[in-house]
């Protein structure tokens, strides 16, 4: 076994561990705090895969202002009633669940099935197209509209978000 | 040497967990969370698929998917707390105005 595969088998054991446990969990908060460790796996599996850059923003992004932003909202709401959240096994939560169990069925039956299509070895230029050189050069060159459209589409997002949370709506 | 394969069988793992989380909470905050855990999901598809085929494509879909997830956040909490501020609770089975 070599690093690569102990570190990707640790890694995907904790990213799998903390999505069942954010979506078990009955406080918003430990949820929150499950899914920061599960970006932090999947940051980690990033690295495995020598996309730097990507794992830092996945940090600094997901880990660090997105996950914040919940928190923060978490904390407004101040959900102390946990009673009125309280949520029961049912017989209703059996439909998603089987409904869940076929679609993963169906991921993995395609995932084996179109394996000798699929490219199976790393490429040298792996190493070479994580860096933040490399993608920043795509992202000002080949990527330039899109990464302006961002900006208009982060206006958008800046102007509803304040709009929507606006005490009065006049 | 980790093929392909099981980055993907991780990701799809991870989705349908979000998925599960979507339908089956009633909480509207964690199902937002499991939202933004069916988008990283997806983003580990693409990295795998970037670093396998040698292009830098599916990081740069990556990095927009991350600004939409942003964006998406922003919003998705606001509209929250908005709900929260007319009918004092985020259960999402109890947010029915819009049921015919």
């Amino acid at each position: 076994m070599t690093l690569e595969t102990i570190l990707f088998y640790a890694l995907s054991f904790v990213s799998v561990g903390s999505a069942l446990m954010m979506i078990t969990r009955r406080s918003p908060v430990m949820s929150a705090l499950y899914l920061i460790l599960n970006f932090f796996a999947l940051a980690g599996l990033y690295l495995t895969l020598h996309a730097q850059f990507i794992a830092v923003i996945q940090i600094l992004v997901y880990a660090g202002a997105i996950m914040v932003l919940f928190l923060f909202v978490i904390m407004l709401l101040n959900l102390g009633d946990e009673k009125k959240l309280s949520e029961k096994m049912s017989y209703k939560k059996i439909i998603p669940a089987g409904l869940s169990f076929g679609l993963l069925m169906e991921l993995l039956y395609i995932v084996s099935y179109a394996k000798s299509d699929l490219p199976l070895t790393h490429i040298e230029r792996a190493t070479e197209i994580g860096t933040v050189e490399y993608v920043g050069k795509a992202l000002f060159t080949d990527f330039l509209f899109p990464f302006e459209v961002t900006s208009i589409l982060l206006l958008a997002a800046i102007i509803g978000a304040v709009v929507l949370a606006k005490k009065k709506l006049d | 040497m980790v093929e392909i394969q099981s980055y993907l069988i991780l990701s799809a793992i991870t989705f349908i967990i979000g998925v599960v989380g979507v339908l089956a909470r009633r909480n509207a905050i964690i199902v937002f969370m499991s939202i933004e855990l069916m988008l990283n999901s997806v983003n580990l598809t693409l990295v795998a698929f970037s670093a396998y085929l040698g292009d830098t494509t599916g990081q740069m879909l990556v990095f927009f998917v991350m600004t939409v997830a942003a964006a998406e956040a922003a919003v998705g909490l606001a509209i929250v707390i908005a709900l929260f501020r007319n009918k004092q609770t985020v259960n999402i089975d109890d947010i029915n105005i819009l049921k015919w």
